[in-house]
Parts: structure tokens; sequence; C-alpha cells
């Protein structure tokens, strides 16, 4: 029960406890209905009541009397355990689930949607899906995506391994949308598959009949049998209920709060787009892996102590010294326009490269490539040992830099690393295309 | 159109008529319950159209509401038209709630407090599953204000149950094969939802309660015009069931619209009994019935791909029964089969007919082994539909043995009604997690009480007494919304309230009627053109034409006034005229004296055509005789 103080002690004393049905008498009115739990963060002068109505109303305790009408259960959601029948005839697909909006539901505690089902429990609400494949659910954790940590990366990268290895024809993962793209990008960097790898979620939480959580994954079970051996995301094309896009794991970003289509390829063009279950691979996709070409390999090591750091006007030298020497291993710098910062931040710099810790340059414009040629500043920075993180995203260059320090703490070794094209997340070429997609 | 006056023959106590009313109203506030948006509907080319399926879900407690599986079944596919200015990402299901909107809610108390309710001390917003489309969201944000309220009517007290807060749902634009479409632009606007007891027990009661509370609706900022209130009627009598019928526009059609409800559960019990005595039974298969129709004469028939026939033993009679006027029992199967898409159904009580021979309808017969007292439903459409629709004419039969069922129906114009979809749970509603829960403190609640809008009952008595007005000039100021306008020229000018009240009663209204714009009268060009009256420059007659010349030309009440020869005469003007014309006239006064002062009169009135007033023209008249003589 998450109420406290005035309120708390008023249904204590009361003998009432959540999912009695009650009477509150106040001088002027009487109301009666079941007490529901209230919010954590809510006062502590109202008790929530469900009317017979439907309606939850507040009632202030003050001169109130509390009576007991009937004892009741807590109100709980109450799903009936699946009983799943293997058909040979369908392919395996795994579904591991780490929490997040494609798998939430109304939580009584703060009154707020939380992730809170399991893998089953999105076959419970999304029946469809098993007419399309035999689904194998695994929960590897229950956090919200804006919670992940690189461990949770290793983690998950570990389970899908196991999946494949195991014989899993796809695999999706259910995520929250926050830091999706740091995930994708992580498993990216981590896996070398052989078939699909899929990371979905939602926009609208799973509870409601709008909720795009159901397309989403109809979509992605399907790209899991596709042939597009590679990790990817798929969500919303657009506003309609009517297709996703793959995008490639390393060159997608949440660009939106709130909206469906929220995850956007950047400097690049999607990979699919996913209609009632149908892939068609577009034209402008680059080269990708068929399924079966790749043998599974897992390359998990990660240096967790790598810092983002955002250029900005008034920036000075002492973020990046204070990294330093806080014994941060790798710092990306998400500089403006080609590629720049402050001059007054270039001695610091300096002293990252004596101290063998890698800079990494990328774009706050997100899109174009970083030239730090162009320019003096830029000059002087390539001086300073900065490495150029070409048209990477800033989010994928700081996991990428993290996978290569995992790797390698040499200078040298790790700046070839981030130049050199792993996982598709640097393409050589800009297209016309590429922009505002 | 004939209605029959039941009034007359109906017990409406013995019967155990219960009727509640729900009445929603648009408020006219600046901006939507959830979204900055503004609350006019427009007609523009829709710059967006968004596609997208709704799916039931898991409510609150777990339970799956009927009413909203049952819109499910229909797999509809929704569009929606957006705007780029008047609608955004919050209707269009993008982008979560703004915070609730203050001014609406504080409407909500003031019509709380005119209807005695109670106000809550905490409103919290509740997500009601509406999933037909209607609401990008497949759920209706809506939270309860107040309870505990009540109304005087000359029958006795209403109860007012609950006044809710909520958003009004998407407009409906069209129906096609590929779904329904909908306009985001009304979608949010605060709604008031108001609903009374069941203890409405006359149809002329219901209609007393539905005025009264526009009456006090409208003494609050609430949007008028069509489709600004909805009325929904809660009719059951005692050995019938709950039905709400949706949508009620016309007040006037409410006890007729009650009263053929009533005769519609009559008649619903009468054939359960019958059906009962006859032992009657709905049967469980669906026939393929395609091989009777073979060379049918029916042109639907003949185009269907399949044909399927459903024997409802022992109903011979019933289904053709009409239980409303021009509606049978079929009326109301056929409105089940139809939530599945076709467009009707054919029975045996209306057969033969429709291209349907008698020889094809005893094969029918024969086929199903249907006997005399047996009727037979027929639906031809696709196979999938077709056995879908009939078997929802089999759920529906299958409920004539409880006589009335509890349903949703639409209002129809003559005051009939269409059966809609099941009635809705209670489970329904779930919290609206985006929307923190809102505090009403009682010192908010008791500054809106001491600061209540008159209710328009108490402003005609004010009218009467503090300005002398007539009874019906008082009703009509407060009817037409005039009371404002009436109190502001009374305050700025020194007229008779009588002329300043029948020019805004019956006046502006008749110019209107005769076909004038008065659109672009305002009120400070209506207090100058009386300005004009307050100084005797016009006559009281001359203000119509003066205000039409204003209208049209777009001209000050002065320039019209002068343009139309209007303006009053002086004095010394009426005396020269006077001097004029005597002295044309110099034979009759000399002859006739003061005598002549009748027929003076009646030329010089013409002459100055109401330019000045009558006690004027007599006194300069008389003067000037006694002065020439």
């Amino acid at each position: 029960m998450n109420y406290r103080g005035s309120a708390k002690k008023l249904l204590e004393s009361s003998g009432i406890s959540i999912g009695d049905l009650i009477t509150i008498e106040k001088d002027d009115v009487t109301y009666q209905g079941m007490v529901l739990d209230r919010s954590e963060d809510a006062d502590d002068q109202h008790i929530v009541l469900k009317m017979d109505s439907g309606y939850n109303i507040g009632v202030n305790i003050s001169s109130s009397n509390l009576k007991l009408v009937e004892k009741g259960k807590k109100p709980k959601l109450d799903l009936k355990p699946l009983t799943i029948k293997e058909d040979p005839a369908k392919k395996d697909i795994s579904i591991i689930s780490t929490g997040g909006t494609v798998a939430s539901i109304i939580d009584y505690k703060t009154g707020a949607v939380h992730p809170a089902f399991t893998a089953e429990d999105l076959l419970i609400t999304n029946p469809e899906l098993r007419d399309m494949a035999n689904i194998k659910g695994k929960a590897i954790c229950n956090i919200l995506s804006e919670n992940m940590k690189p461990e949770y990366w290793v983690k998950s990268a570990r389970s899908i391994y196991d999946e494949i290895n195991e014989g899993a024809y796809g695999v999706v993962v259910a995520h929250g949308t926050d830091t999706m793209h740091y995930t994708s990008a992580a498993l990216s960097f981590m896996l070398e598959t052989p078939v699909p790898i899929v990371i979905t979620g939602a926009q609208r939480s799973s509870d409601r009949p709008s909720s795009d959580a159901f397309l989403n994954l109809l979509n992605s079970v399907s790209a899991a049998k596709s042939d597009l051996a590679e990790v990817m995301v798929c969500m919303y094309a657009g506003s309609d209920d009517t297709g996703c896009y793959l995008h490639r794991g390393t060159k997608v970003r949440k660009m939106h709060t709130s909206r469906r289509d929220t995850f956007r390829s950047i400097n690049t063009a999607p990979l699919a787009c996913m209609k009632e279950g149908e892939i068609e691979i577009l034209p402008g996709a680059k080269g990708y892996n068929s399924r079966g070409t790749v043998e599974l390999k897992l390359n998990d090591y990660l240096e967790p102590d790598v810092a983002f750091i955002k250029s900005f006007p008034g920036i000075n030298g002492e973020i990046i010294d204070y990294h330093l020497d806080k014994g941060y291993k790798g710092i990306v710098l998400e500089g403006t326009g080609l590629g720049h910062c402050p001059d007054q931040l270039i001695p610091s710099l300096e002293r990252a490269a004596d101290y063998q810790v890698p800079v990494v340059m990328t774009s706050q414009c997100m899109y174009g490539k970083v030239n730090m040629n162009v320019y003096s500043t830029g000059r002087r920075l390539l001086k300073a040992g900065v490495i150029s993180g070409g048209d990477m995203l800033g989010e994928t260059a700081y996991v990428k830099l993290s996978w290569a320090l995992g790797h390698s703490e040499k200078l040298e070794e790790v700046k070839k690393i981030m130049e050199t094209n792993i996982a598709g997340e640097i393409e050589e070429k800009s297209s016309l295309d590429y922009f505002l997609l | 159109m004939i209605l029959i006056d039941y009034g007359d023959f109906m017990d409406w106590e013995k019967l155990g008529l219960k009727m509640g009313l729900e009445i929603h109203q648009q408020l006219d506030t600046k901006s939507k319950l959830f979204c900055p948006c503004s609350c006019n509907l427009t007609d523009k080319k829709a710059d967006y159209e968004i596609l997208r399926n709704l799916r039931p879900t898991q409510s609150e407690l777990g339970k799956i509401d009927r009413a909203a599986f049952q819109e499910a079944r229909r797999k509809l596919r929704f569009l929606y038209e957006a705007y780029s200015q008047e609608t955004c990402l919050v209707e269009a299901d993008e982008e979560p709630p703004c915070p609730l909107n203050l001014e609406a809610m504080e409407l909500a108390i003031v019509v709380a407090s005119l209807l005695n309710m109670k106000v809550m001390d905490e409103f919290h917003t509740m997500r009601k599953q509406v999933i037909d489309g209607s609401n990008t969201g497949g759920f209706q944000r809506t939270g309860l204000v107040a309870t505990h309220g009540f109304l005087e009517t000359s029958q006795g007290k209403v109860v007012i149950e609950n006044l809710c807060l909520e958003e009004d749902a998407a407009r409906r634009i069209e129906t096609t094969s590929d779904g329904v479409k909908f306009r985001l632009d009304r979608l949010g606007i605060p709604l008031l939802e108001i609903t009374t007891d069941p203890s409405i027990h006359h149809p002329e009661q219901v209609k007393e309660v539905a005025y009264q509370l526009g009456q006090v609706l409208r003494s609050t900022k609430v949007k008028r015009g069509l489709g600004t209130i909805r009325q929904d009627l809660n009719i059951s009598i005692r050995d019938g069931a709950r039905v709400e019928v949706k949508g009620v526009q016309n007040l006037d059609l409410m006890p007729t619209m009650v009263q053929r409800e009533v005769e519609r559960q009559i008649k619903l019990i009468e054939i359960r009994d019958t059906l009962l005595k006859r032992e009657a039974q709905v049967e469980d298969e669906i026939f393929d019935v395609k091989s009777v129709f073979e060379d049918t004469g029916s042109k639907i028939i003949a185009s269907a791909p399949a044909v399927k026939g459903l024997k409802l033993t022992g109903f011979a009679g019933l289904v053709g029964m009409e239980i409303q006027p021009g509606r049978r029992l079929g009326t109301e199967f056929s409105s089940y089969a139809k939530k599945l898409g076709v467009s009707g159904i054919f029975h045996t009580d209306e057969l033969p007919a429709y291209g349907i021979s008698s020889r094809e309808v005893d094969r029918l017969k024969d086929f199903t082994g249907a006997g005399a007292e047996d009727a037979v439903i027929i639906v031809a459409h696709q196979e999938e539909i077709a056995q879908g629709a009939l078997e929802e004419v089999k759920r529906r039969a299958l409920m004539c043995f409880d006589g009335v069922v509890e349903e949703t129906r639409k209002a129809l114009p003559e005051g009939n009604t269409e059966y809609m979809r099941p009635l809705p749970t209670s489970s329904r509603m779930y919290l609206e997690t985006d929307i923190p829960t809102f505090t009403i403190t009682r010192p908010q609640v008791q500054k809106i009480k001491n600061n209540l809008p008159e209710i328009p009952r108490a402003k005609k008595e004010r009218m009467e007494s503090e300005y002398n007005l007539s009874e019906d000039l008082a009703t009509q100021l407060v009817k037409r919304d005039k009371v404002d306008d009436f109190e502001n020229i009374m305050n700025n000018l020194k007229l008779d309230p009588t002329v300043v009240a029948s020019l805004l009663a019956y006046s502006l209204r008749e110019l209107k009627r005769d076909g004038h714009s008065m659109d672009s009268l305002d009120s400070k060009t209506l207090i100058n053109a009386l300005k004009l009256l307050e100084q005797d420059k016009i006559s009281k007659d001359a203000i119509s034409p003066i205000l039409i010349h204003v209208s049209q030309k777009n001209s000050s009440p002065q320039e019209a006034a002068e343009a139309l020869d209007l303006l009053m005469l002086k004095e010394s003007d009426v005396e020269d005229i006077i001097q004029k014309i005597i002295s044309q006239k110099e034979d009759m006064v000399k002859q006739r004296g003061m005598g002549s002062m009748g027929p003076l009169m009646g030329i010089v009135m013409k002459e100055l055509k109401g330019k000045a007033d009558g006690k004027l023209v007599n006194k300069v008249l008389k003067e000037s005789i006694q002065k020439f003589l």
C-alpha cells in the first residue's frame, strides 16, 4: 500500500485495506466505493475510491468517517497461464524482453505506466503472434530503458547468442524506446549473426487500444523470419497503422519524444519496409548479410568508463579534465558543425592524447559527416589527436568506443577500430537521399 | 404523421416507467481539454489523413468490456483527418495530453453548483474505453467532478447524479467500405456530461428536466447551435429492461420517443409470452439455402455468392409483428445482422415479396423443415459474412425469450429507435496515467459559488421587477440571451425599458426573419442608434429602417438617419413648414378658424413624414393658427 501519513493512519485505524468496499461520510455528503491504492508521489490527504460508475475519485480525509461495507480482494490482473503447443511447420522465434513500454501495464504503485509484462504476457495479449511462429519467450530483465546500462547490453547479447545457438530462427528483443538505439548499436558490435536480430518497442503503452506495440511485434516476428541477418530496429514507418521500417542497428536514432515513427535512419536509408508481416527490401538499402552467411560470434568485451560529452558555446576544458582525472578510458565529443569545439578545449584534448585517452569527434548536426580539415579549428583538433567519427551517430560512436576499448587499450589500435566500418556504422558515400527521411 | 397520444390511456405508474437523462454539452473555452488547440470545427480540406486500427485490451480490473468486444469484432479501419494548424499531436494520439484545462474545470464547478451538487475533493481523469474509432486513443478521457445534486420540476424533485468533465469525440465524416472516416477537429473539446438518476416518471417530465438543464447550461459559457448539446435517454418499464437512446436532438420529440419505446418494450414482452406459450426455439443449425433460389427473381439473392437460412421454431407471425410504428421484430434482427456488414435480412413473415416467389418460400420451408408456426430468416451475401450475420440474428432471437434486452439504441428522427450496440458495462474505465490528479480546494469551490451566474428563472424575475417589463418581454429577453445587451443599453441611455426590450426581443428577430443580416450589428452600433432616439433625433419607428441601412451600407446610425431622411425636424423647421401650409390654405383657415386644426393636422403630418412628434406639431400648429388669426 502506498498510502502514507494521515491517510494511512486513518485507513489502518478504521481497519480498511485496499479493495474493501467502504463509505466515507462527510458533513454534507457520503461516498461509497472500493478503496484503491494511491500513487506514491501523491499527498496523504486523500483516499481514492472507485465508484460503482467506474470513476475514481479522491476524497479528502478531513472530518471524514470511514465505514467498512464489505471486505474485498485487492484488484489484480488475472491472466490465465498459457499452454503452447509447438508446431513443427512453424519457425522458432525467440522473444527476449527487457522491459519498457512494449511490455507494460498500469501499476498501482505509482499509478503510472510501468513495465511489468513477462515475455509470456506478451503472447497472452498478442495471441496472433503464435500463428506466425513457435514463440519462445524469455525475460532477462525488467527495467525502463532509461535505466539500461552497458552491463545489460552484455547480458542481452549473451542471451541472444544462447538463443541462436539453441536453434532460434530469429530473435526479437522487446526494449524500451528511450535508449533502444544504444542497445541496437551495442548488439551490432557484439554479435556477428547468421539470423535476424530485431529490436522493437512501443511509443503508446500496450494497455491502450491504440498501442503500436502489436504492429511492431507482429512485424518484428516477421522480420525475424526474413533473410536479413542483421541487428535491426523495427518500429513504425509513419503515423499510420500500416507498416514499420527495419533500420540498421548502428544508424538509427530516436528523433521524437512521443511519435510512433520516432525512429529514423540517419545518414542511410532504412533496410526494409514491413507491411502486414510482408517484407519489402528497399532499393536504397546498402548491402546486408543474408541468412546463414555469417558464423555466430560473440565479442562482448566492453569498457564501461567512456564519457559522451556535448560541446556548447560556454564549455571549457574543466569538463574534459574532470573525466581524465576520474580515469575515464575514452571520450566521445559531440562537436558542432563539421566537428568543432571552442579553442579553449584544445589544451585539455591534448592532455587526453598524452594520457592515451582516445577522443572521438561526432557532430551534433547528426546528419552529414565530420570533416576536421575544412577550418583551422578542425585542423588543430586533428593535430591534438582527435579521431574523426565520420558519419557515425554520436550514440553509436559512444557504444563503439566502449567496445573498441574492450578490445584494446592501445590508442593507435582503438583509432583504427573507430575508423573502420565494423557493423554498417560508417558509410563512405553520402547520398542526396539521406536527409530528414 | 399521426402520433398516437398514449398519455391518454397509458398508466405510466402502473407500467413502472423510469427514465434518466444524460446530457452532453460542449463548453465554449479558449482551448481544448487537454491540448492548446481551439474548440472550433473546420470544413477545410484535411492536411493529413492518418490510418489506424484499434485493439481491445485489458482494463484496470482485468475484465474485458463486452461493448468493446462487439466493436472489435467488426475489425474496422479508421481514417482520421488531421490539420497542421487546427489540430496537434495530442488529438492524433502521438503525444501525451497537456495538463487539464482550468477554464473548463471552473465552468464544470459553476454548473455543478447551479445544480446543487457536491464537488469532488480530487478529480481523477479516467480512460473510458471506446473503440468505435471516435477516439484516437481507443478511450475517452473523462472524470467525475460532482455528485448528489437536484432539480425542482413541476412533478417533483429530480436527482442529478453525476457531472463529469470529458473530451468530446472525433467527428464522424463518412463510412466507406474501407472503414470510418473521422475528423479530429471536435476531438478534445471540453464536454460536460450531466446524468440524472432514473427517477423521472412521466414523459412530459423528462422534457421539463431537459429544458431546465439546458437553461442552467446556457447561463454559463457553453457552445450554442446544432450538435453542441446531445441528449441521451434511459428508459425502462417494470417488466422491461434499461435501454439507452442516444442522440435525442429535439426536446419536443422526447415524450413521443418515450411512448414509442414503452410500446416497444410492451410488445417485446408480449412476444416473449407468446414464444413461451408456443414453446418456441431458436435452431442451432445455419442452412446453406442457395439451392432453393437457383433461378430466383430476386436480384440481391441471385447476385450473392452465398444464401444462408436460420429456422426459428414457433416464431411465425412474430418476426413480422410491429413493435413500433413501421418497425417490426424483424427490423431488430436486421439491425443486429447489419453490424456484420449485410444490408438486411429477409424473413418468411414478409415473404413472398422482393422478387422472391411463393414457390421459393415453400421450398425454403421444406428445405429447413419449417412448419406453419415457424419462421425462416435468410441472408444473402459472401459466405462468411452471411454466416456471421445469421449468428447475430440467432443471438438476438434467443434474447426474445428474455423479453426486453439492455441495449444502446439510436434515436431516429420520427421518434423511433434503432439498435446500436449492447449497453456498456462499468469495466470500461481505468485511470489515465498521463495526467496528475487535480485537487479542488474548498475555498476554490466557495469562490465560484459566491460568483454564480444568474439562472434563467431568477434573471427573468429580476427583469420584471427591476425594469417593470411584462412577463412576456422578460421571458423573451432571457430566452434569446439578450439580457446583457439590454442592461448594457439601459445603463448607458435613458430610454423606456419596454421600447428597448421589444426592440431586442422582437424587432431584431423580425428583421432577421425578413432576410436582413444583422451579423455586423454590434452593441456599440445599437447603442449609437438608440442614442438618436434618446436625444429625440428620431422616432422609435425609425430604428428598424436605420438598422437595416446600417447593416447593408456599413454606415453609422447617424449617417443612415440622414440618408433615409429620418431625422426629426427642429421646432423652427416645423414652424416654417406649418407657416407654409397655413399660407397655402389661407382661405380655409380664415373661414373655419380654429376648426381648421383637424384638416390641417392631417396635411402637416403627411408633409412631415413622421419626422416630428405629433404633440409638438399639435402645439406649433395651434399657436400658428392663433397667430394667423
